[in-house]
């Protein structure tokens, strides 16, 4: 099987910036919180491949600890999206019409009408600015998301006749939902948990950028692009550095998940891409 | 018709109440006491009391609820704790400035985005068309912020064209204010151009897979012609939904950009306010917000109704 170029492209820098979060954990060329201002605001050298900030920390090391708190928030925006999403939009195509559909369709609608960035700025201004609160005003948003996917892609599965044996074999709605529909609509979350990562690393930089997000010491790229830009007349490699790093991941995650569709739905390349 | 509109207008309501109470209930939990925190930790009791009867926060929260809600209805947005003057005040000045800058950044993003998605669609699968796509993947991936202070970067700083930030204000010329808002129009427009190209090109190609391009094809209209003349029209419905979609992402998403640039819009008014913990501000501002995209979608919907009877019989 030839996979799609854009898989190829899109794994490689995805697995790159997984690879340097995780490696970040063991080991980077620099301690983060280690200060050197004798070395301060240096441009990229041998000795510091991306240069240093205004503290003479290694600017590499941070990309490498930024990509780790960028992942990390993303992520796990994406898990509660998925984890209350799509029982709920199960639920909703097993009990199609009911009230519980209306009431979870009804919710769906509120929340998709919400600004989210509006309302990540009001959660993280009232529960104050962490990483975990992004994630958690983050993740609000990726609810309704993987609902609506799954409840779309469900009630088509609930015509087909393999449904309607498991029926008749006695099968409950719960069971059916866990046992025939899930295994059938993973390809569509997994396209879209990708789109949905990628968009969580947008925002979570987005909130980082005006102070909401991760907090120091621990870097983000968000961050780190907010500290750059009182220096970007005299240090222009310090706004650069975290917003590629961004760029690529988002890019990455992007291209992997068009890859990833057109791998499991050969039919939507010819009129999609 | 009149019965699709009812039904809109009953769920644009309920929208409406829904966040009103979501946006007061999580600024409620708020710990600590906005007169408190006004006065120093070192104010007498009854100075506090006398500052929480003035702020009208001595009264029961389902009352100070309505009495908000009653406000929001007759245009009182209430009195800024902090700086003593009318919400309503603060918010239409700075409205001047998030409003245009919406606008401008929604007419750049259109004028960017349907030459651009005519051209891809119109030679699909040439090298314009590849070009085309690969921009728009680039332009989705960059974050609007960071693209910003690149053009700070080249623009403002190398070139030395326009200033790096600030606005001048209306009063100094209907010329100076729109050159301080081009670059943080572009900066807001740069992303929605590549969504809205992308839209326009596969409604296009989605419309050309019709049977009735076809039959236009065989009575002989060229390729151009039938794109022109039938194409485009019926490709225009979703193209004109994510526009409106993206007005209301536009002014709420100027909040971030407005901080690159130092602009003094409801972006900056609303992390003044959480930072100086003027509650009623952050309320009024973040429902307002609010409001103003549940009803652009609202518009939008009836709009697409108008133009596609389809729509009404759901």
């Amino acid at each position: 099987m030839i996979l799609p170029r854009t898989l190829w492209i899109g794994g490689v820098l995805t697995m790159l910036f997984l690879g340097a979060a995780l490696l970040s954990l063991l080991w980077t060329p620099y301690d983060v919180t280690q200060l050197d201002v004798a070395n301060k605001l240096k441009g990229p050298t041998g000795v510091h491949w991306l240069g240093t900030d205004h503290f003479g920390r290694d600017i590499f090391s941070m990309i490498m600890v930024g990509a780790r708190t960028s992942i990390a928030v993303a992520l796990i925006a994406v898990g509660i999206g998925i984890g209350l999403g799509v029982p709920l939009g199960l639920a909703g195509a097993a009990s199609r019409g009911s009230w519980l559909d209306e009431i979870i369709m009804r919710g769906n609608d509120l929340v998709f009408a919400f600004p989210s960035l509006v309302i990540a700025i009001l959660i993280t201004a009232v529960f104050g600015a962490s990483a975990v609160n992004a994630i958690i005003a983050i993740g609000i948003f990726n609810i309704p998301v993987f609902a609506r996917v799954a409840r779309g892609a469900a009630l088509s599965l609930w015509q087909r006749e393999f449904i309607l044996a498991a029926r008749v074999a006695g099968k409950g709605p719960i069971r059916i939902s866990a046992e025939h529909v899930l295994p059938n609509i993973a390809n569509l979350l997994i396209v879209q948990g990708t789109i949905q990562f990628s968009l969580g690393i947008l925002a979570e930089a987005g909130l980082s950028y005006v102070g909401l997000g991760a907090q120091p010491p621990l870097p983000s790229w968000g961050r780190m692009l907010a500290d750059s830009q009182t220096m970007i007349s005299f240090a222009p490699h310090l706004a650069i550095a975290p917003g590629l790093a961004i760029v690529l991941t988002v890019l990455g995650l992007n291209l992997m998940g068009d890859g990833l569709r057109d791998l499991f739905d050969p039919r939507l390349r010819r009129t999609r891409t | 018709m009149l019965r699709f509109i009812l039904s809109k207008v009953v769920s644009l309501t309920v929208s409406l109440g829904v966040a009103s109470l979501v946006i007061f209930a999580v600024v409620e939990i708020i710990p600590g006491d906005p007169a408190a925190y006004m006065l120093g930790i070192n104010a007498q009791e009854d100075t506090v009391a006398a500052l929480r009867a003035q702020l009208g926060l001595d009264v029961p929260k389902w009352q100070r609820y309505l009495d908000w809600i009653g406000g929001l209805l007759t245009g009182d947005l209430g009195t800024s704790y902090t700086y003593r003057t009318p919400v309503a005040e603060m918010v239409a000045e700075r409205l001047w400035i998030s409003l245009p800058l919406a606008v401008y950044a929604l007419v750049l993003s259109t004028l960017i985005a349907f030459p651009a998605g005519l051209l891809a669609a119109a030679r699909r699968g040439s090298m314009a068309d590849v070009s085309v796509m690969s921009a728009t993947q680039l332009g989705v991936a960059i974050p609007n912020f960071w693209f910003a202070m690149l053009m700070v970067l080249i623009f403002a700083i190398n070139l030395r064209w326009v200033s790096a930030g600030g606005f001048p204000g209306w009063d100094a010329g209907f010329f100076a204010g729109l050159t301080a808002l081009t670059l943080p129009a572009i900066s807001l427009a740069l992303p929605q151009a590549a969504i809205l190209t992308r839209v326009m090109r596969s409604a296009l190609l989605d419309t050309l897979d019709e049977d009735y391009v076809r039959t236009a094809r065989a009575k002989g209209l060229s390729r151009g012609q039938v794109l022109w003349r039938h194409a485009l029209r019926n490709a225009l419905i979703p193209v004109l939904t994510i526009i409106g979609l993206q007005f209301s992402f536009l002014l709420a998403g100027g909040i971030i950009i407005e901080q690159v640039f130092y602009l003094p819009g409801l972006g900056r008014l609303i992390f003044q306010a959480i930072s100086a913990r003027d509650l009623i501000v952050v309320e009024s501002v973040v429902m307002l917000l609010v409001f103003a995209v549940i009803l652009v979608n609202f518009l939008v919907d009836i709009a697409y109704a108008v133009v596609d009877p389809r729509l009404r019989r759901k």
